[in-house]
């Protein structure tokens, strides 16, 4: 999709029709190869159901369900998804610029303990609106500082970004801890260390005539602004150039190292947001629960959607649904919980092998070659 | 995984308690709205790790599935559930897809603000949840809390460890520094002194619920500075006994029976027993009955016992955990002042009721105690 788009056919205004096709058969490939490999993986999955005697069409039947059979599931499902858009943008930026970055954790954490922390002092001394825009910038920026310091890692000192984000993750939630156990802990609350709660007057509320809350709606636009900067700005065609091909970008004159933290801190800032929303609109305060595992689930999310901006956003959907029929599938076919864990794991592994897949198609190629980078 | 806050409560014995004591026990203030529903009780309970941990999880598990068997019950469950809206949205689901007519929350974070919210949006569902958090004046009327006082259990522990120790020093893991963990350190305290004067309890905290190379680290430096029985306050005892069992040191359990885990040097340990509770519910839904919005206790209302001996204990010590939990049941208090805490500030001036709402902001370490909660 994207990178077809670039293609250097596409500037001349006497080829635009031609280009069309290219662009629409390649985008074909991008769709159906992905849905290809989620059939294979659910039947993987009803297999192996069959082999511990489980109906795979109830299993199927449930999901549906449970994840979008109903006006209550299908509020469930978004409400479950709206965290990972964030956290998955968290990693498809990164990766566009050819970083695997698994930081999404640490900088919710430390996101949504900035926000829930630079609140307390404003506190029925600064209205709502404000106070929550000031969180919200504080959970960006120090979320977008943590990632950011990771990719500065990497191309300053050559460290792998991989591990160095993972490590982060931990040491920001013992940052948290740290606090919250600490200084800023909320006395009147003997058993559960937490910072002194936002109270419902600075809560965001929910998306009007539904259960969901607003991180949905940003996570949603924030993903198509990011896939503008990424396809349509000369800054998201340098990064992709560094992503493909770093020494070629440097020999450019590309400005790696800046582009490198800036998509880096995009990122730390986009898991940052999804922290301020667990602050500002579901937990209301800052305690161990912000680390409830949405940056990690946001990696699987992004690699699901071949960090496309875009299609993160269905495919967060997609895992909330599955997510969301989890509990009705551990309640009426009696499995554990790993049960939904299994397939979304078979669903990774399957979406990985299907990579090979790509170019290999002729029925996906137009007659003018369409190089994707 | 799971970071349970409150204390982890344990369940052990499959065996079915009649106690209806249980709903009756600590509960004032009864809810004015009643389900009355012609077929049978449907109970949803949510936890926040596995149903197989060895611990908190496995101890409510195992007191569901005690239900089960109850003509008229059903039960559905549902593991793994994090402290945020995942909860929400589970309870919701259980009520909307399954009919539930309770709703039990054995999580911490489960309580606010998710469990306040739901019960304010489903006023005829009742919803209970397993930490003292629930106030009348704050609350909705439909919402409730349960608990246990485990620190008599650990009592009971530390009057049996008394008579077990040769060095007199007993060690203690405790996962994080707060009101309830500091309750069971400091009344197993109190047990072992009450047995034996020189026993001193020398504690390490953790940091975190399950934390399991801190904790088997943990066990090998009090075992290393002379310590001779080792309990514990974390998720999973099962680290801690069996590394206290490799050790050659006794051990108290925590949560639920790990005496499987240390045939050696089981002595006994704390428990829940929250069959007591959840069978008293299902029976007064099935009546029709209102359920209290409070329910709590220990002894004196069969909600906490201890495990059986194990290899350990020595009829000396037997004898004397015997006695103490019909001290117990009698409510023969565990604070008696004046008493100091490790820093020498009189913090308990008198003697208190077991029960008394001053032991439940406890922040201190008692004279006795070994250790720091800073």
């Amino acid at each position: 999709m994207t990178e077809a788009t670039f293609d250097a056919t596409a500037v001349s205004p006497s080829n635009a029709r031609r280009d069309f096709i290219v662009r629409l058969r390649s985008s074909a490939e991008y769709i159906a190869i992905p849905v290809f490999a989620l059939v294979v993986s659910a039947l993987l999955f009803s297999l192996f159901l069959a082999a511990i005697g489980k109906s795979p069409v109830e299993f199927f039947e449930l999901v549906w369900r449970g994840g979008f059979g109903t006006a209550f599931s299908v509020q469930n499902t978004l409400q479950r998804a709206a965290p990972l858009i964030l956290t998955a943008l968290a990693v498809a930026i990164p990766a566009r610029i050819g970083l695997i970055t698994i930081g999404g954790e640490g900088a919710l954490v430390l996101g949504g303990f900035a926000s829930a922390a630079i609140a307390i002092p404003m506190l029925d001394r600064v209205p709502p609106l404000p106070t929550l825009l000031i969180m919200a910038m504080a959970g960006a920026l120090v979320g977008g500082a943590w990632v950011g310091l990771a990719g500065a890692l990497r191309h300053y000192r050559g460290v792998n970004e991989t591990i160095s984000s993972l490590l982060l993750t931990y040491i920001g939630i013992a940052i948290m801890n740290f606090f919250v156990e600490g200084a800023l802990r909320d006395l009147t609350n003997p058993n559960k260390p937490s910072t002194k709660p936002l109270g419902d007057a600075y809560m965001i509320g929910k998306i009007p005539g539904t259960d969901v809350h607003w991180g949905l709606a940003a996570g949603i636009i924030i993903a198509i602004l990011l896939h503008i900067l990424m396809t349509r700005t000369t800054f998201g065609f340098a990064a992709r150039i560094t992503g493909g091909n770093a020494r070629a970008a440097l020999a450019q004159g590309l400005p790696v190292g800046r582009l490198i933290v800036t998509c880096t801190a995009i990122a730390g800032a986009c898991a940052g947001l999804a922290g301020f929303f667990e602050v500002a609109a579901i937990q209301g305060r800052a305690n161990a629960s912000l680390a409830a595992g949405y940056g990690f689930t946001g990696i699987l999310v992004s690699f699901l959607a071949r960090h496309n901006p875009v299609a993160i956003i269905f495919v967060a959907i997609m895992f909330g649904g599955i997510v969301a029929s989890g509990g009705l599938i551990q309640r009426r076919m009696d499995l554990p919980d790993a049960t939904v864990l299994v397939l979304q794991g078979l669903t990774f592994v399957v979406l990985l092998v299907s990579e090979t897949l790509y170019g290999r198609f002729a029925i996906f190629k137009a007659a003018t070659t369409s190089d994707r980078t | 995984m799971s970071s349970l806050p409150v204390q982890r409560f344990h369940i052990s014995r499959r065996r079915f308690l009649h106690a209806a004591g249980a709903a009756g026990a600590a509960g004032l203030l009864t809810s004015t709205s009643q389900i009355a529903r012609a077929a049978g009780v449907t109970i949803g309970i949510v936890y926040v790790g596995p149903r197989d941990d060895f611990g908190w999880n496995q101890a409510h598990a195992v007191a569901i599935k005690a239900l089960k068997g109850v003509a008229g019950v059903k039960a559905v469950e549902e593991e793994n559930v994090p402290e945020t809206d995942a909860c929400a949205k589970s309870m919701e689901s259980m009520v909307n897809l399954d009919g539930a007519d309770i709703i039990l929350g054995t999580s911490f974070g489960y309580f606010s603000p998710f469990m306040v919210d739901l019960a304010k949006k489903y006023p005829k569902v009742q919803f209970r949840h397993a930490a003292p958090l629930w106030d009348a004046t704050k609350h909705p009327k439909n919402l409730g809390s349960y608990f246990g006082y485990l620190n008599q259990g650990h009592y009971v522990d530390g009057i049996a460890a008394g008579l077990s120790t040769k060095s007199n020093k007993l060690g203690f893991v405790a996962a994080k520094p707060i009101a309830s963990v500091l309750s069971n350190i400091n009344s197993f305290m109190l047990g072992a002194r009450k047995t034996n004067p020189n026993a001193v309890v020398q504690v390490i905290f953790t940091g975190d619920w399950s934390m399991p190379v801190r904790e088997a680290e943990a066990v090998n430096a009090l075992v290393d500075a002379g310590c001779d029985v080792i309990t514990c306050h974390v998720d999973g005892p099962k680290v801690v006994v069996e590394t206290a069992e490799k050790r050659g040191v006794k051990t108290c359990g925590h949560n639920a029976s790990q005496a499987p885990l240390a045939p050696k040097g089981f002595i006994t340990g704390a428990e829940y027993k929250w069959e007591t509770i959840y069978k008293g519910y299902a029976e007064k839904l099935a009546k029709g009955e209102a359920l209290p919005n409070m329910v709590a206790g220990g002894y004196d209302t069969d909600m906490v016992q201890n495990t059986p001996f194990g290899a350990g204990a020595t009829e000396e010590a037997r004898k004397a955990a015997t006695a103490a939990i019909a001290d117990l049941k009698a409510k023969k208090p565990i604070y008696v002042g004046p008493l100091k805490d490790n820093k020498g500030k009189l913090v308990i001036d008198k003697s208190y009721d077991n029960y008394d709402p001053y032991l439940d902001q406890m922040d201190y370490l008692l004279e006795g105690v070994v250790g720091s909660i800073t």
